[in-house]
């Protein structure tokens, strides 16, 4: 382990971010998570984006097979892996093409010179080296023979095969980077220790790599400097990394607890999802009934057999998913049960964007069911609240016996950052309407007169056995009927239970300030994005600028109309073609509202916002 | 779960109130009063009881039962009653579908289910037709079979149920006519007993959409001849004389006469239901004549349950994480001060 180095001058940055770009089976994604876990715990607010293909290990230098991972620490408040990007790491030269108009002119590229073969540079369609034809001379471009230096720090290591050795090279650019930002390389080899348990060899090679990048960098002069971000004022208390899909899955582990029910999770593989999936079935010691199931719609299906039978029921997937769990969903929604559907959205239509993030199932969450079928829908917008939003769905979905949509995106939920730990004991109650006994007059339709949720008679109760189904019932008893009249009731009175869900959700707050010229609105993943562009607005001077961010889209906040009147100018900000715009268009008439969208498969970037912003006020 | 002594109930205590609609003369009805007789020889509680149904004429059935029930979307009905099962195991779970819902909308959950092997019950109401959408053929409709979306003649070869179940690895598989209640009675309580997916095929007439589907082996008159009636370690004798076998000839099976050729009833085939191997459940499912009957296949094996079950217990006996506190603090955690 390196603790400190000593000779080399060190500048003090407020914030610097790193990406890492290679092939896909390069190992980006494990080095970007290791120097963003190594920052966190030296006391840094951190934010990431990795950004890969969709293909597991597509053709070697591909352009399209390239893997990235950025980083974005800082001594300041961190709330989007940000845009320019000061250090970028090319493992090879299709990652340095795809890559480079990231980086500004005079900030810095390592490149691994080994991997710029004739070959590679034809396959990355380079038709003169990047490396000798003066393109780079705006950058400072530091060249290292990593794959020859992995190899030779590694020539007395015994029982390693030809691909073990090259595969370790991105432990070489992470010691390098480990120095240049005077970190630790502690808390990797501890991991190196735990991942690589049984191979003691792997432990050794990969130990000896990354200590090997790191005193390379320093006897160096090739790097004139190292630089130094200091810890970020952060509240007090515990904290772990955490990725949205983790935070996720932990939101509703803590909602069980709290809630005294049993967590059962129907899903079906699909991406960006899974990882909830892979999380949830590690936790059996909490009793989590996981069932992978055959198809999308069985996962929706067994979620909702769960429901019926008691349990806090929970189904996890993306667009493609969503579109065939909407039967069921509607089922759910006029059994009124206790559900909850996270669908972690991705570029789409049809298959899309497997990989990439978008904002465009909104629509589909709020409309795409046959009938009159409401449902509640909220929306996480950072990697840690994940954590929040999968409890406050589970709580609603508890609480008003009716069906929860929680939406969150590939961006927030393979991206991570620093969460400051909640214990279940901090976490607000949750009242299940279990009843345990029959009542005399009891009524499977009988609802609770403030929030018109019924109660939640669960197989197994004696007395109060009772048939439910996805054919329109009797406003009391749930029987069949085809009675005119009590459709209409009961189609209104599903829409008003879900309305009345307005009076247990938060008042929509205003970051910046409560009135003024511009009102920047968002809902869900851009949040840390638009609040970072803002933030650099207002230092520019542009004070009279807000940002209405929702969680809640239905339904809509209390005050949602008089926090829009107080602003002159609205613009929404979206990754689709403007759906929540609508969705305030028809909602709130007469009032004016810009779009700002991008459908790209990519987050937004604060330069683009900015101008756009200043644009809409001059 | 409740230690309290379980109520003698009779048939009546499992008929809801509500009138019972399907067509006059259909099999339907005696699936249903079977069903009401059956129950309370399981030693079940009411309230432990669940039915859950998809969609078509069979699967207004939860309704007319007084117990917990979900009329639920069509062909769905196995993924649903998995969840309650899962959550609480201590349930008797009962599938109420038909050929359309469970071999054709619902095919995949029907094969999935029956591969997990989770302790619950399927009534498949087969009647070779869609009723509750008045007439189109069906995936067990016949080859030639008109109806209403063939007019000319149904060019799609149909399942066989046992055979696709087996296929799937069903553990528990019988078939029974339509107009056979005291033999259903009993098979309903052995589906219940079994330990496994138990699948029953009901061969459910239609005296709508499909009149007489059946009736060349279920008609009083020829019943006997026509259906072989098996039971696990019994040989395998039909025919109103009782005259009739099964022998094994080759890889075929063969229909013999007792006393006739020097056969006696020591030749014939007796009836191994447990058997793991499937190949003579396979057999006996395709015979055309006779017309096999009774549980075919009851081969015991680890549920879903007991294998998850067992898991679980394991992870919990090795895991230091009670509280998920335990597990929010765990690892690499960091303190800002």
């Amino acid at each position: 382990m390196i603790a400190s180095k000593t000779k080399q001058k060190q500048e003090v940055l407020e914030a610097v971010v790193v990406r890492f770009v290679g092939d896909s089976g390069d190992g980006m994604q494990l080095t970007g998570t290791q120097f963003s876990d190594t920052s966190a715990m030296f006391g840094n607010d951190i934010a990431t984006f990795p950004n890969y293909p969709a293909e597991i290990r597509a053709p070697q230098g591909s352009l399209y097979g390239v893997s990235g991972f950025q980083v974005h620490i800082g001594s300041v408040e961190i709330s989007a892996p940000g845009e320019n990007v000061d250090l970028l790491v090319a493992m090879n030269p299709a990652g340095l093409k795809t890559n480079l108009h990231a980086v500004k002119p005079g900030h810095t590229v390592i490149v691994d010179t080994d991997a710029f073969s004739k070959k590679n540079l034809e396959k990355a369609q380079y038709e003169s080296n990047p490396l000798e034809d003066g393109s780079l001379d705006n950058y400072h471009v530091i060249e290292v023979a990593m794959t020859s230096l992995t190899k030779e720090a590694l020539k007395e290591v015994e029982g390693l095969d030809n691909k073990s050795i090259t595969r370790s090279k991105n432990m070489f650019a992470l010691g390098m980077v480990y120095w240049m930002y005077n970190r630790s390389t502690e808390h990797t080899i501890e991991f190196f220790n735990k991942k690589f348990k049984s191979k003691p060899e792997l432990i050794e090679a990969n130990t000896k790599v990354l200590n090997a990048g790191f005193y390379f960098s320093e006897t160096l002069e090739l790097i004139p400097n190292s630089y130094t971000v200091a810890p970020a004022k952060m509240a007090a208390g515990t904290y772990r990394i955490v990725m949205g899909n983790t935070a996720t899955a932990w939101g509703f582990l803590a909602a069980a607890e709290k809630s005294g029910l049993e967590l059962f999770l129907g899903s079906y593989p699909i991406t960006p999802a899974s990882d909830i999936l892979h999380e949830l079935v590690k936790h059996k010691h909490f009793g989590v009934k996981a069932l992978q199931a055959e198809d999308e719609i069985a996962g929706i299906t067994s979620a909702i057999g769960a429901a019926f039978a008691g349990d806090l029921a929970i189904t996890t997937t993306s667009g493609p998913g969503l579109a065939l769990k909407g039967e069921a969903l509607g089922l759910a929604m006029i059994l009124e049960l206790p559900l909850v559907v996270v669908d972690v959205q991705r570029g789409g239509p049809s298959t899309g964007l497997p990989t990439k993030t978008e904002q465009s199932d909104l629509l589909q969450a709020l409309y795409g069911r046959n009938g009159e079928s409401p449902v509640i829908i909220i929306a996480a917008s950072t990697p840690a609240n994940c954590f929040n939003y999968a409890y406050e769905a589970s709580k609603l979905a508890i609480e008003h016996m009716t069906p929860v949509i929680l939406l969150t995106d590939g961006y927030i939920a393979n991206g991570s950052a620093p969460w400051k730990i909640k214990s279940v004991s901090e976490m607000p109650e949750i009242k299940t309407r279990l009843i345990k006994e029959a009542k005399e007059t009891w009524n499977p339709y009988d609802r609770d007169e403030k929030t018109l949720a019924r109660d939640w008679a669960i197989p197994g109760t004696f007395g109060l056995e009772h048939r439910v189904g996805g054919l329109e019932k009797d406003k009391v008893t749930g029987q069949v009927s085809y009675v005119p009249e009590n459709h209409e009731y009961m189609t209104r009175i599903r829409a008003e239970k879900v309305k009345r869900v307005e009076n247990y959700i938060p008042l929509l707050k205003t970051e910046f300030t409560d009135e003024g010229d511009l009102l920047v609105i968002g809902w869900g993943g851009t949040f840390g994005t638009l609040y970072s562009s803002l933030k650099e607005l207002r230092q520019e001077g542009y004070s009279s600028v807000g940002l209405a961010h929702f969680n809640y889209i239905n339904p809509l906040p209390k005050n949602t109309e008089e926090v829009l009147k107080r602003f002159k100018k609205i613009v929404v900000c979206e990754l689709n073609t403007g759906q929540f715009a609508s969705v305030l268009r028809m909602n709130f008439h007469g009032i004016e509202f810009l779009q700002y969208n991008k459908i790209q498969g990519l987050p937004f970037g604060n330069s683009e916002l900015i101008e756009e912003f200043k644009k809409i006020m001059k | 779960m409740e230690t309290t002594a379980t109520p003698k109930y009779t048939f009546k205590d499992f008929a809801s109130d509500q009138e019972v609609r399907w067509c006059p003369g259909c099999d339907d009805y005696v699936i249903l009063r079977s069903m009401q007789k059956a129950l309370p020889e399981m030693g079940l509680k009411k309230e432990d009881v669940v039915f859950i149904s998809g969609i078509g004429c069979s699967s207004r059935f939860p309704y007319y039962m007084n117990t917990y029930g979900m009329h639920s979307i069509h062909g769905r009905a196995p993924a649903i009653a998995s969840g309650v099962k899962l959550a609480n195991p201590n349930l008797s779970v009962w599938i109420i579908t038909g050929d359309g819902d469970s071999m054709a909308i619902g095919g995949n959950h029907f094969i999935h289910l029956l591969r997990r092997n989770l302790d619950l019950n399927i009534i498949l109401f087969n009647n070779e037709i869609y009723g509750l959408t008045k007439g189109q053929f069906s995936p067990t409709s016949l080859v030639g079979q008109k109806t209403k979306s063939s007019p000319y003649g149904n060019t799609q070869p149909p399942f066989l149920p046992g055979e696709l179940a087996i296929g799937a690895q069903a553990r528990f598989f019988a078939r029974i006519g339509g107009n056979t209640p005291k033999e259903m009675t009993d098979l309903f309580i052995k589906a219940e007993k079994f330990k496994g997916t138990s699948l029953i095929e009901v061969l459910q007439n239609c005296p709508i959409f499909n009149d007489g589907c059946f009736s060349k082996y279920t008609d009083k008159a020829v019943r006997e001849d026509k259906q072989l009636f098996v039971e696990h370690g019994k040989p395998m004798i039909f025919g109103k004389e009782r005259n009739k076998g099964l022998v094994l000839n080759g890889l075929k099976l063969e229909v013999v006469t007792i006393g006739e050729n020097g056969v006696t009833e020591a030749d014939l085939l007796v009836h191994d239901a447990q058997d793991k191997d499937p190949t003579l459940h396979q057999m006996l499912v395709r015979s055309e004549y006779p017309l096999v009957t009774g549980i075919i296949r009851a081969f015991p094996d680890v549920t879903f349950e007991e294998r998850v079950n067992k898991l679980t217990a394991a992870v919990k006996a090795g895991s230091s994480f009670a509280k998920t506190d335990d597990l929010f603090f765990s690892g690499e955690t960091y303190e800002v001060k």
